[in-house]
């Protein structure tokens, strides 16, 4: 798919399965939309294949497709009440409308709206019409069920409660899902699997466990969670493991199974929650820690957890810390502190050689 | 204080529409109550002649005809707007098809029925390529025809109503009508189940601008019918001109100005009405409970 010289998907290849929760996820601007529409039958794309249950759906209308979408901007017919919005693809085939009434009534049960049939859009608060468009999108009893931002409109709260919700419809119904979000924490927490899409093209595609733990590129890295990232070189490979060199930093220990160890260089990252920070060295009997002394340059509070960004050498590296429940723990880390931070060497990653590699 | 700087502001407006609209309106309601004069003029004598005198079947006739006349002439203005108005909506040159909308009004209205005259005339435009073409043989009659009123009408009053349905369907959020292909409808389902419904202001304001000024038109029946194409308009200025009946003149304007009036009246009332009626939302209602047995939240 182009327009113009602006190639927005390239060489994207996915198979998503039957009653999946599947996630695509990426920055705006990285083509995920853009293939949601043409799964749904709004864009055609160049050259390329869309098969849903074996059926070629290019060639069909986006009304011939047994695709339903839920649209970022809702899209509920204004001058509908919610009943006949949710009635409307039933009235097109002309169902009976005794058939309609009992239909919509069930789906209106399913997002719980059924005491606001009567009510036209505008009298609904944002969540009321999110409802309202799944309920419309469910009733056709699509294959596929497309979500583009789906709450992207709501604030924090509904969108947390409407995520769960949506989890639910799904496991209630059990047809396919495909959602297409730019929060990894949306997609992280209800998908089966996620896409992450970047410039086009799928970086990785895989469980959200896979994708957080073991991400593919530094840019999947970068763009789920936070991370630490340094530009490194490879000193030497053996007994599964990698002695990196990072500059400003040190030796740095890897295991060779969690990503690639080409020679040369290496982008190597660490997740700051598994990054242990205490003002006492850690156990020195064991030969997979990275232990290296630094200053609290920063320490900032955020309610359950404290981040630290702690100076070794010439890098700063970023820390979580889990506050602690009844056990005792050491002093409070404070400003200036110098601490150790300390992490596995099964906890780091190499997401991809290095730039100049 | 603030309340009455407001009716400060209204006065101006207050001024001009009593001396410029209701004076005058009244006035010419005074003179359908009073006599003919000789010579022209009224007689200062109280007389219902000239309300009588609207019921006569070749008045009757005239007003059918009129009426029908601006109803085709309407109806196709609005089916030619319509797809303009949308595709204006939808272009990325929306500022220079708008110019071109509006370049007509540059030139002054009667010299554009005078061009069509040219155009449709014996010796015009069109019967000139007809004839050098060897379509026909001799010149067709295409001026001072019925058709010739309707094709120049129709051209006329286009602009009125390609520009307030561009500017209602520039307001129309097309995502509606992907969302209605998405949930199973044709693209003719879809245009006319959501953009219709949705823009059925602008319709309503594009009938009416078109239809309230052709059922009044005069010139364009005078400069390219003829005497069977005669309108309503036609008819009032001749009772002025020629008839110099100025009673009859005043209760036959005050027709028009009623019919169009109860016209705006109804398509109002139309507009405001709600899509489905209460008992039906009652039966929804009903059946839920019926059909959930448990209710529902």
């Amino acid at each position: 798919m182009s327009f113009g010289d602006f190639k927005a998907l390239d060489d994207v290849s996915l198979r998503i399965n039957k009653g999946e929760f599947f996630s695509l996820l990426g920055p705006s601007g990285c083509g995920k939309t853009t293939l949601l529409r043409i799964i749904a039958g709004f864009e055609n794309p160049d050259e390329g294949l869309v098969n849903i249950d074996g059926i070629d759906v290019l060639p069909l209308e986006p009304n011939k497709r047994g695709v339903n979408t839920v649209f970022q901007s809702y899209a509920l017919f204004p001058h509908l009440s919610v009943f006949e919005n949710v009635a409307f693809p039933l009235r097109l085939r002309k169902t009976a409308p005794k058939a309609i009434r009992a239909k919509v009534g069930e789906y209106l049960e399913l997002v719980q709206l059924v005491d606001h049939a009567r009510k036209k859009p505008s009298q609904l608060s944002g969540g009321q019409k999110q409802r309202v468009a799944i309920a419309r999108a469910l009733i056709n009893e699509p294959s596929v069920l497309l979500l583009d931002e789906p709450l992207s409109a709501l604030d924090a709260k509904l969108r947390q409660h409407m995520l769960i919700e949506l989890d639910s419809i799904h496991d209630k119904i059990g047809i396919t899902f495909i959602y297409v979000t730019h929060d990894q924490q949306e997609a992280l927490s209800v998908s089966d699997r996620i896409a992450v899409m970047n410039g086009g093209k799928v970086l990785q595609c895989d469980s959200p466990y896979e994708i957080y733990e073991n991400p593919a590129t530094e840019f999947v890295a970068r763009f789920i969670g936070e991370t630490n990232l340094f530009d490194a070189s490879v000193e030497s490979v053996g007994g599964g493991r990698a002695s990196l060199s990072v500059p400003g930093l040190g030796k740095v220990l890897v295991e060779t199974a969690k990503g690639p160890a080409p020679g040369g260089t290496a982008i190597f990252t660490i997740r700051p929650e598994k990054i242990h920070i205490d003002h006492e060295r850690p156990d020195g009997g064991r030969s997979d820690l990275n232990v290296f002394e630094g200053v609290v340059e920063e320490p900032i509070y955020s309610g359950f957890q404290s981040k630290f960004f702690v100076r070794c050498g010439d890098a700063t590296l970023k820390v979580f810390k889990q506050h602690a429940s009844y056990q005792e723990e050491g002093p409070d880390i404070a400003w200036k502190d110098r601490v150790f931070v300390s992490w596995s060497s099964d906890d780091g990653y190499i997401v991809g050689p290095g730039s100049d590699a | 204080m603030k309340r009455n700087l407001g009716n400060l502001y209204a006065g101006p407006m207050i001024l001009w529409l009593t001396v410029f609209f209701t004076v005058p309106l009244l006035i010419i309601v005074g003179f359908s109550f009073l006599r003919k004069g000789l010579y022209g003029g009224v007689e200062w004598q109280a007389s219902l002649d000239a309300w009588k005198a609207v019921g006569t079947p070749n008045l009757v006739a005239v007003t059918v005809k009129t009426f029908v006349v601006s109803m085709v002439a309407t109806v196709i203005t609005l089916a030619l707007a319509l797809p303009t108005g949308y595709r204006m909506a939808r272009s990325k040159r929306q500022v220079l098809l708008l110019l071109l909308v509006i370049v007509p009004f540059w030139t002054n209205f009667l010299l554009r029925v005078f061009a069509w005259m040219v155009i449709l005339g014996n010796n015009g435009f069109v019967n000139d390529i007809l004839l050098r073409t060897g379509l026909v043989k001799s010149s067709l009659r295409l001026l001072n025809t019925q058709g010739a009123v309707l094709l120049v009408l129709v051209y006329v009053y286009l602009p009125y109503a390609i520009l307030p349905l561009f500017s209602t369907i520039d307001k129309f959020d097309f995502t509606l009508l992907e969302a209605a292909r998405d949930l199973g409808a044709s693209k003719l389902q879809a245009i006319v189940r959501v953009l219709l419904p949705n823009i059925k202001g602008g319709i309503f304001a594009a009938f009416l601008f078109t239809f309230i000024p052709i059922f009044g038109a005069y010139a364009v029946p005078l400069l390219v019918g003829d005497m069977n194409s005669y309108m309503l308009g036609n008819f009032i200025a001749d009772q002025l001109t020629k008839a110099r009946n100025l009673p009859f003149t005043a209760s036959l304007s005050l027709l028009v100005t009623f019919v169009t009036t109860i016209g705006i009246l109804i398509l109002m009332r139309l507009q405001a009405a709600p899509e489905r009626s209460a008992e039906a939302d009652a039966a929804i209602a009903a059946d839920y409970a019926a059909a959930n047995g448990n209710g529902g939240r």
